[in-house]
């Protein structure tokens, strides 16, 4: 008998979890955000279904302020591996002139993200939706379920989450309920990182350093990816070696000045670094319950 | 399109990576996945934060809310609280209790980590119970000033009853009893006593302090009367496969029919127990007919052999009809099929077990309609006693015997916990009510009987036994007044023919007729049609489940 090795274990408790979906749940999506995490749950979902393809699309809901090359590696994904994109832009938001710069990370991430993806979940009438998050990234999501069931009105109730023994997920919702499911909740930053070097899984360029445009705002660096960002007096536009360990929407994601530009200088940096990836994420800083307030109000 | 080239067309089909095959790692490392438990204040989370925070899983940035959080809510003074680490909810650090599963991760060169810490308190027992579930190894908790409590006993029973059998017993707050060795051992003593019956394959002793981290990652200097290894050391060398899962036969539960285009159909699931390759002679349950392996999809692409735990898709040499819920068996080693289980359950709902209620069970990737028939009798945790009991309330364990309105393949939960561990789940709410825990079965089923034939007779007798009713219940009690109701007709009967023919034989005859017959021919009627009722009703289900096992 071969003993499979850690990430094979994690790599086929992850494809059980996709094939689960699928099997009892009718409108399944992915929610394809392009960062590390949605490149490995992307590749885990084209293996659990080979040599067919996943029966489900993908979802970007899209703030209108994401990086350019990740748009870019997006579009280029979808119609290499021919699978359905569906991008979401919250249109009374952007109406409403929110942006992250004038209304604050936090009324920017609610209507851009939160509100949009529900839209976008009740518009095509998703009952389950795939999600890149792991347990290890935050204390409260290190006490989400895999399969975490959501109200009609996508509100999460902590306190009353269903016990998950083995691998038996109670996959019974009604009518209106649908669940967000996390098949790489058991994978660590580290993980995720050897497991792209391994299946040499493609990413956006971010995560690697290159001179970039960056302006110093408090402890962070912010690229400015184009001239949306408007200076603040004092500061000046420098080009510095940086990367990216998380990407979000560019205002609101720090970079780290680094020299790290291959897989292999990416992993090192990480087990060496003394701070952790959510670190250059502006909006877990709101307060330390912050997340499990967004989280029950329907953010992922 | 013609099947070659829909073969060809289904195998081109891009992933993302293109990356190789993924059998050899940069850094082949095993997993251990392991709990905390223990009672309340303990100090689990104390000693995991501890453990984080030592291996270097613990990051500046989180350090510093760590620090602030210490000051707001924490029990240490001036010290961090590690617990802090841990308690993730708000609701926990405002009680300083841990209420939920968190789940850690934490790596050294030798191994990953995978921690589940578990809540103490006695309400927040399911909770622990599902952390426990996919555990290789449990370390329980004892406060070294208290001793082996109530909840302590609970714990390690209920970490046996999921299957976990390797226990690290951390006797903690060895500081408060001045690292006396005397203590020690007198509870290493109770608790070698009280779990002999639990069947642990392993017990190991640590005396721990959590808050100063003797014996955590590092010997103790105030303990040099331990001559065993601090506890982070054991985790990382402690071996606990099972040798005896090598000689299973092969069961792949199907989870999912892959049926892309007409030119494939592929069975996926996970192989739960044993190794698959091409060329296997293999049976599907319930149904029990026979097919070979054609073809095996791994993760890393066609394989000519597959082990277990590993996701997978088969191709069989010939067209058999499989759904979802059906399990591809080794031909020559295949579990019994039945539709009557005697099992144990943990009743984990807040709503207490009804007898005679219809719950979906889910087994595997087998979904069936059970009915508690019998409650044997509940299990005293403390005493490990069976004790009398008319239902199960929350957190208690009984021995019950189930019938299902379909047959299944299982097995005893101490043989596998893939086929023989399941959930309860209410019809209505869709609340997890209970985890259940199959034991041997009572018609004993050899390997190579017919599997119909002995799923038709464990029908019957489940059928039998639910239209009797147990001991004590109004069906029972209804049954015997129907008895009684058929001596009295068979009675009146015989007396009518008698003054018919005034032939006390022919009388007696008719009445002995009547009395015996009427009865079986009601009792085989009614049985008639709840299984076709039954029949009808599953079939309706399945249907449904077909067209989303199909993938649309």
């Amino acid at each position: 008998m071969i003993a499979l090795s850690h990430l094979q274990k994690l790599e086929a408790e992850a494809i059980f979890i996709l094939r689960e979906v699928v099997a009892t749940c009718a409108n399944p999506v992915l929610l394809y955000s392009i960062g590390k995490d949605s490149a490995v749950l992307l590749h885990l979902a084209m293996k659990a279904f080979s040599p067919g393809k996943p029966p489900f699309p993908l979802l970007h809901v899209d703030t209108t302020w994401k990086f350019r090359e990740m748009i870019a590696l997006r579009d280029e994904t979808a119609a290499w591996l021919g699978l359905d994109l569906i991008v979401h832009i919250n249109h009374d938001g952007v109406k409403a002139g929110i942006n992250p710069i004038a209304s604050g990370s936090r009324i920017h991430t609610d209507v851009m993200k939160t509100q949009g993806l529900k839209q976008a979940l009740d518009a095509h009438g998703f009952d389950a939706a795939f999600g890149g998050a792991r347990r290890d990234e935050e204390k409260t999501r290190a006490k989400e379920r895999v399969f975490s069931l959501r109200s009609a009105d996508h509100r999460w109730d902590p306190k009353n989450q269903r016990p998950e023994p083995w691998s038996l997920f109670n996959t019974a919702k009604k009518a209106g309920e649908s669940f967000r499911v996390f098949p790489l909740s058991n994978w660590t930053e580290a993980d995720v990182w050897d497991y792209i070097a391994l299946e040499r899984i493609p990413v956006v360029p971010l995560y690697f350093a290159a001179p970039r445009p960056v302006v110093r705002r408090g402890d962070a660096w912010i690229m400015r990816d184009d001239d949306r960002l408007p200076l603040q007096p004092g500061e000046v536009v420098e080009t510095r070696m940086v990367r990216f360990r998380t990407l979000g929407c560019y205002p609101l994601t720090g970079a780290i000045e680094s020299d790290a530009t291959t897989l292999t200088d990416i992993i090192a940096e990480m087990r060496a670094s003394q701070s952790s990836e959510r670190q250059g994420r502006v909006i877990d800083h709101d307060g330390s319950g912050s997340m499990e307030q967004k989280k029950q109000e329907g953010y992922f | 399109m013609s099947v070659a080239s829909a073969r060809q067309r289904a195998t081109t089909v891009p992933v993302l990576g293109d990356g190789p095959a993924n059998d050899d790692g940069p850094r082949t490392r095993s997993l251990l996945r392991f709990i905390t438990c223990g009672s309340v204040d303990d100090g689990k989370s104390t000693l995991i934060g501890r453990i984080l925070y030592e291996t270097g899983a613990v990051f500046e940035d989180q350090l510093g809310t760590l620090k602030r959080d210490s000051r707001k809510f924490g029990t240490q003074g001036d010290k961090i609280d590690f617990a802090l680490l841990v308690d993730g909810l708000t609701a926990e650090r405002e009680q300083g209790i841990t209420i939920d599963v968190a789940y850690r991760y934490f790596s050294t060169p030798q191994r990953a980590f995978i921690v589940a810490d578990t809540p103490g308190h006695e309400q927040y027992t399911r909770n622990m119970a599902t952390g426990a579930s996919t555990a290789d190894l449990a370390v329980i908790l004892v406060d070294a000033r208290l001793g082996l409590l109530k909840q302590t006993l609970r714990h390690s029973f209920i970490v046996s009853l999921v299957g976990v059998r390797h226990v690290v017993v951390a006797i903690n707050k060895m500081d408060l009893v001045g690292y006396d060795e005397a203590v020690f051992e007198r509870i290493c003593a109770d608790y070698r006593a009280a779990t002999a019956a639990l069947g642990f394959a392993q017990i190991t002793f640590i005396p721990v302090s959590a808050r100063d981290g003797d014996n955590v990652t590092t010997r103790s200097a105030a303990m040099r009367w331990y001559r065993g290894e601090p506890l982070l050391a054991h985790l990382e060398t402690v071996s606990w496969e099972n040798p005896e899962q090598d000689h299973q036969g092969a069961v792949l539960p199907v989870q999912w029919v892959n049926r892309p285009d007409s030119g494939f159909r592929g069975y996926s699931g996970n192989l739960a127990q044993g190794q698959l390759k091409p060329g296997d002679a293999v049976a599907i349950l319930p149904s029990g007919r026979t097919s070979h392996i054609a073809r095996i999809l791994a993760p890393a692409g066609e394989v000519g052999n597959a082990s277990a735990g590993q996701a997978l898709t088969v191709t069989l040499t010939n067209e058999i009809d499989i759904s979802r819920g059906d399990v591809i068996v080794d031909a020559a080693r295949r579990p019994p099929v039945q539709q009557s289980l005697e099992a144990r359950l943990l009743w984990t709902s807040e709503v207490p077990l009804a007898q005679g209620q219809r719950y979906a069970l889910k087994l595997a990737s087998a979904h069936a309609h059970a009915t508690v028939s019998t409650l044997h009798f509940s299990i005293d945790v403390a005493s490990l006693a069976p004790v009398s009991a008319a239902t199960l309330a929350m957190n208690d364990i009984g021995k019950v015997t189930i019938a299902l309105d379909r047959p299944i393949a299982v097995l005893p939960f101490a043989a596998s916990t893939q086929l023989g561990g399941f959930i309860l789940v209410d019809m209505i709410s869709h609340e997890t009510v209970a985890f259940g825990f199959v034991e041997a079965a009572t018609a004993a089923p050899s390997a190579v009987a017919s599997p119909g034939r002995t799923g038709r007779l464990a029908a019957f007798r489940s059928a039998l036994q639910h239209f009797v009713g147990p001991a004590g219940s109004l069906a029972r009690t209804k049954t015997a007044g129907t008895i009684a109701g058929h001596g009295i007709t068979g009675a009146v009967l015989g007396v009518c023919v008698y003054g018919a023919t005034e032939s006390l034989g022919t009388a007696l005859l008719v009445a002995a007729v009547d009395w015996v017959f009427r009865p079986l021919i009601l009792s085989a009627a009614s049985i008639l049609a709840q299984r076709i009722w039954l029949r009808r009703d599953h079939r309706n289900r399945l249907a449904s489940e077909n067209v989303l096992g199909d993938g649309i």
